[in-house]
């Protein structure tokens, strides 16, 4: 089973990070720990370490991807198949792609509870759940639109612009410029 | 009170902090106000709050305070704040705290609700953290919803009930009629979470496995599956790199190695697919390879036909050469899985794996090496050991004690000549000489005594070795002791090895001098030095004067271990001195005995304490009587305190000498030698005054001491009986000598006697007298037994008879129950 899945970046910084077995008072260091033992490694060595002592030794490995400024990090026992963990990310990340349109840091950033709902139609409790991304970006959408018919998480100011915004007032002209009109006499040769 | 600032906006105002203090200021700020929108009870905005309080926890900060918030989220009718609920109750709560349980109402109805996408929501959480109350509680829910039609909602029950399973193993009974027909389904999402369900319960209850195996026939509908996976074609849907639901097929695959495990007709049905698979698959993208790799495991582990095993090494092989590390990493972990039951095949991949060294990169290097060792053999010892010492050279410093450890054991099982051997060990020593462990040291001492003819060649290269530098320690005691050993045999220049080079007495002194003054030397190498000179006193002709003068400068040194030798040395030059040479010969041929109990202490004070009171005399060189008196009385004597007069192992024949004859009847050796302890053992009392003299105690209690003996068995005339032996230096040690006797009139012939031990005891059974239980008890067969009890647990055994008597065989099973207390406290 998957134990945790971190996202951080090139300094450091966490973007997110799911726990999949109680660690408790240890999360944050954890994370620094990996950090670690990620940044040392050089660009062209496989994606594949043994885990710190924090997160269990080396029963556990650390299966990351390098992606830009971001590292993608999956702590997984011996029960999981490598390779496959490393196609799993790969999956996780080109479905953050399609549902953010060539996703950056900025979007994990700024939309983390985003990322954990894509996450959690992926992997739950551990176990992969699903790994074709169209389903998956089906889903989101779904819930996506359901949430926004309840006007989201922006609560209830934004329930007064779209409300405005769904009245159906008649067709007004938005501009309306008098002067200058020259008003042409139609020429009207049929008219007896 | 001002709306709450957004999320976007929190993160927003974070990312300008410039500082760790800024940051944290803002934080605050924020989660007061955070704190008091709580209190207000505001149902608007209390979604967007816990959403900023989910953002501060990732970062670090304590957000514990939004616990119960969560809860009135989940409560909520709305599916936003339900959505931000169940994910602030995944990220901030866990099992140990009992405020999960609040949850557990609001679960089971959101799992009846009638939006699908919150029933996800609920079954998501419980499969996170649900703890075992709430699983049990919730159990028949789940269960209900693995039977839906609704193939999202029975994905996602799948997995719950595996989080079930794993914390509720009792339950599992109760998914066993839903998983009939979840194979049957046509969605991928459910199939995957389905195989991760048997999975997990083939791999929990054997009764499951064997159920699956025979009635639900599952291994021909995986196959099934896994058929149509490979034979669809291009499926837009699941395609994966060209490849279709590797995902899927990687799980299918999985589930076949379970299955087949130690079982002949699964593994029989699933042969063709696997072969299939192994060679239809392309290889060129990593997905391709995640599948043989899977492929070539479930091979392995399964009772497959030779052909296929021959394939997947030859997969692995493949994989071996690919540019890609990843793919190099997994097929050195896969075949150090393989090298026990396949060790011909892998030998053939033998100089791709050692290639593998030369990498650069850390992981393989390391499963390369541990990979190399085990394909070490008779036949390739020499070149496998020429790379290893070049990488042995060339590694990192976290390999290198590995590495010689390795080394070593490879040397000592395969070593071709014994000069090869030392002159291998000389190349560890040089190279890696200060991280090899310090166990290591009295084997070299031991292996370089055993090798009687190469004495010479050894002292000299080990000589040559230090004179350049003297800071790696275990290199510098092993040639302390060999110059001290074998120093005369360096300067008489005798050595048909190698060009015997030219050393002088003094020069000798003047390293070893070196070696006691230089700050680099640990104190245990300094009693190696010091013992070395004194060594050489009896070797060397005209440096006994200096050696005197070095010997007495140490007798006030600080170093109290040094301090004590000195003096002890000192004494031997004054008052001993017609002692010396007899006390200071040549170390015995020892040895080599690798079993537990007490032969720990024996080898140990034999090597690593070579002081120069030893109870027996060595063969060399004649013992005159007038020396073994001698040496009796200073037993007798009582000045010196004596070293623990262990003896050293050698066999009891091969040391010569009338002091022998006093010793012969006395079972001193702790040592299993093959001789067995005869009925000598009541005799361990006389000679009285040679007792006396060993005022350390007595290596063991006699009868005399009182534990009394019992009759273990006794029937059909066979009667055999246990006497006891406690042994004072390791208090753990019992001594069991049996005696079995007939009293019948026929002999019992091909006695075999054979005992096992609760799991907290060690036994060992040496070799008997003999097969033959003579009749009418006019003899009887004995047999040693060691039993170590470290626990102080009573002691109990199971003995198992066999023999032959009038022509038939008897067999027989018998518990011991009887054992004195004073045997085993």
């Amino acid at each position: 089973m998957i134990k945790a899945i971190l996202i951080f970046n090139n300094h450091g910084k966490p973007r997110l990070s799911k726990f999949y077995q109680p660690y408790v008072n240890t999360q944050q260091q954890i994370i620094r720990e990996t950090f670690h033992l990620v940044s040392k490694r050089d660009e062209n060595v496989c994606n594949f370490l043994e885990g710190g002592l924090l997160i269990g030794g080396s029963d556990n490995k650390l299966i990351y991807r390098h992606y830009a400024t971001l590292y993608f990090v999956f702590c997984v026992d011996s029960s999981e198949s490598e390779l496959g963990i490393l196609d799993l990310i790969q999956v996780f990340v080109e479905t953050l792609d399609k549902c953010f349109e060539n996703v950056c840091e900025l979007d994990l950033i700024f939309h983390v509870d985003k990322v954990h709902n894509i996450l959690a139609e992926m992997v739950m409790g551990g176990m992969v759940l699903e790994t074709n991304m169209n389903e998956i970006v089906t889903q989101i959408d779904a819930q996506n639109k359901l949430e926004k018919s309840e006007a989201g998480l922006a609560g209830a100011p934004a329930r007064a612009v779209s409300a405005v915004k769904n009245m159906n007032l008649p067709e007004i002209p938005r501009n309306i410029n008098i002067g200058d009109i020259s008003i042409k006499v139609p020429n009207l040769p049929s008219f007896k | 009170m001002p709306a709450p600032i957004r999320l976007r906006e929190l993160i927003r105002t974070i990312r300008t902090a410039r500082t760790q203090a800024e940051e944290r200021e803002m934080i605050q700020k924020e989660c007061a106000a955070i704190r008091s929108s709580f209190r207000e009870e505001d149902n608007t905005y209390r979604c967007r709050n816990v959403a900023k309080l989910l953002y501060m926890h990732m970062l670090g900060y304590p957000a514990h305070f939004g616990q119960l918030e969560c809860f009135k989220l989940i409560a909520s009718q709305k599916f936003t704040d339900k959505r931000i609920g169940y994910l602030g109750a995944m990220l901030l709560l866990d099992e140990r705290q009992d405020v999960h349980l609040l949850m557990t109402n609001c679960i089971k109805n959101d799992l009846n609700h009638s939006t699908q996408f919150v029933q996800g929501l609920a079954l998501c959480t419980l499969g996170c953290m649900g703890s075992s109350e709430m699983c049990r509680d919730l159990a028949g829910e789940v269960e209900k919803l693995l039977k839906t039609s609704n193939s999202y909602l029975r994905k996602k029950a799948a997995l719950c009930a595996v989080h079930v399973i794993r914390k509720v193993p009792e339950l599992m009974e109760m998914f066993l009629p839903a998983t009939k027909n979840l194979l049957n389904e046509k969605n991928h999402g459910v199939l995957h979470t389905s195989v991760v369900l048997l999975t997990e319960m083939c791999e929990r209850s054997p009764d499951m496995l064997a159920h699956f195996r025979k009635n639900e026939k599952l291994v021909p509908q995986l196959v099934r599956i896994l058929k149509n996976l490979i034979m669809s074609g291009y499926s837009p849907e699941h395609d994966v790199s060209g490849i279709s639901d590797p995902f899927l097929q990687v799980r299918i695959l999985r589930l076949l190695r379970i299955l087949g495990r130690n079982d002949d007709d699964s593994s029989e049905a699933m042969n063709d697919i696997l072969a299939q698979v192994a060679t239809n698959t392309e290889t060129s993208k990593n997905v391709g390879n995640a599948i043989l790799y899977e492929t070539v495991l479930t091979i392995m582990d399964i009772k497959s036909e030779s052909g296929l095993r021959v394939l997947a090494i030859n997969i692995l092989g493949r994989f071996l050469l690919n540019n890609d590390k990843n793919i190099r990493y997994v097929a050195l972990t896969s075949l150090l899985k393989t090298v026990q039951t396949d060790h011909n095949a892998v030998q053939r991949h033998r100089s791709t794996i050692v290639d593998c060294l030369k990498d650069l990169d850390v992981s393989i290097k390391r499963r390369a090496m541990e990979l190399s060792f085990a394909l070490v053999n008779g036949n390739n010892i020499r070149g496998m050991m020429k790379e290893l010492l070049y990488f042995l050279d060339s590694c990192e410093p976290e390999f290198k004690a590995d590495c010689a450890s390795g080394i070593f054991l490879a040397a000592e099982k395969y070593a071709p000549s014994k000069r090869w051997h030392i002159d291998t060990i000389m190349r560890v020593l040089t190279t890696a000489g200060s991280y090899v462990r310090d166990d290591a040291v009295p084997n070299l001492i031991q292996l370089i005594t055993n090798s009687v003819e190469m004495h010479a060649y050894t002292v000299q290269r080990l000589y040559k070795a230090i004179l350049g530098d003297y800071s790696q320690q275990p290199l510098v005691q092993v040639a302390a002791w060999c110059i001290g050993e074998y120093g005369d045999l360096l300067v008489s220049g005798q050595c048909e090895e190698e060009e015997p080079i030219q050393v002088t007495e003094d020069e000798v002194l003047d390293i070893l001098e070196s070696v006691l003054i230089s700050n680099m030397s640990t104190s245990v190498t300094r009693g190696y030095a010091l013992t070395a000179i004194m060594k050489l006193s009896t070797r060397f002709t005209c440096t006994v004067n200096r050696i005197k003068k070095v010997v007495s400068i140490y007798g006030s040194s600080i170093d109290v271990e040094l301090q004590q030798r000195a003096v002890e040395y000192n004494a031997l030059f004054k008052k001993y001195d017609h002692m010396r040479s007899a006390l200071l010969e040549r170390m015995p041929v020892m040895e080599k005995v690798t079993t537990n109990g007490p032969t720990e202490i024996v080898q140990t004070n034999g090597e690593t304490e070579p002081a120069p009171l030893e109870t027996k005399p060595p063969p060399s060189g004649p013992q005159p009587t007038s020396q073994a008196n001698d040496l009796l009385d200073l037993l007798g004597g009582n000045d010196i305190t004596p070293v623990i007069p262990t003896a050293p192992t050698s066999k009891p024949s091969s040391a010569g000498g009338e002091l022998l004859d006093l010793l012969g009847d006395i079972n001193l050796t702790g040592a299993p030698a093959a001789a067995p302890a005869p009925a000598s053992v009541p005799q361990i009392s006389q000679p009285p005054f040679l007792l006396d003299g060993l005022s350390s105690q007595p290596l063991f209690n006699d009868i005399a001491a009182g534990i009394p003996s019992i009759t273990a068995y006794s029937k059909n005339g066979l009667k055999i009986e246990f006497t006891f032996e406690r042994s004072n230096t390791n208090p753990s040690v019992t001594v069991i000598t049996i005696q079995a006797s007939n009293s019948t009139e026929l002999d019992m012939t091909d006695f075999v006697f054979q005992a096992a031990v609760p799991k907290t005891f060690q036994l060992q059974l040496l070799s008997p007298s003999s097969s033959i239980v003579p009749a009418f008890n006019t003899g009887t067969i004995t047999q040693v037994i060691k039993v170590l009890n470290p626990q102080k647990q009573q002691l109990r055994m199971r003995i198992k008879l066999t023999y032959n008597h009038k022509g038939s065989a008897m067999q027989d099973l018998a518990e011991v129950n009887n054992f004195p207390p004073q045997s085993w406290q």
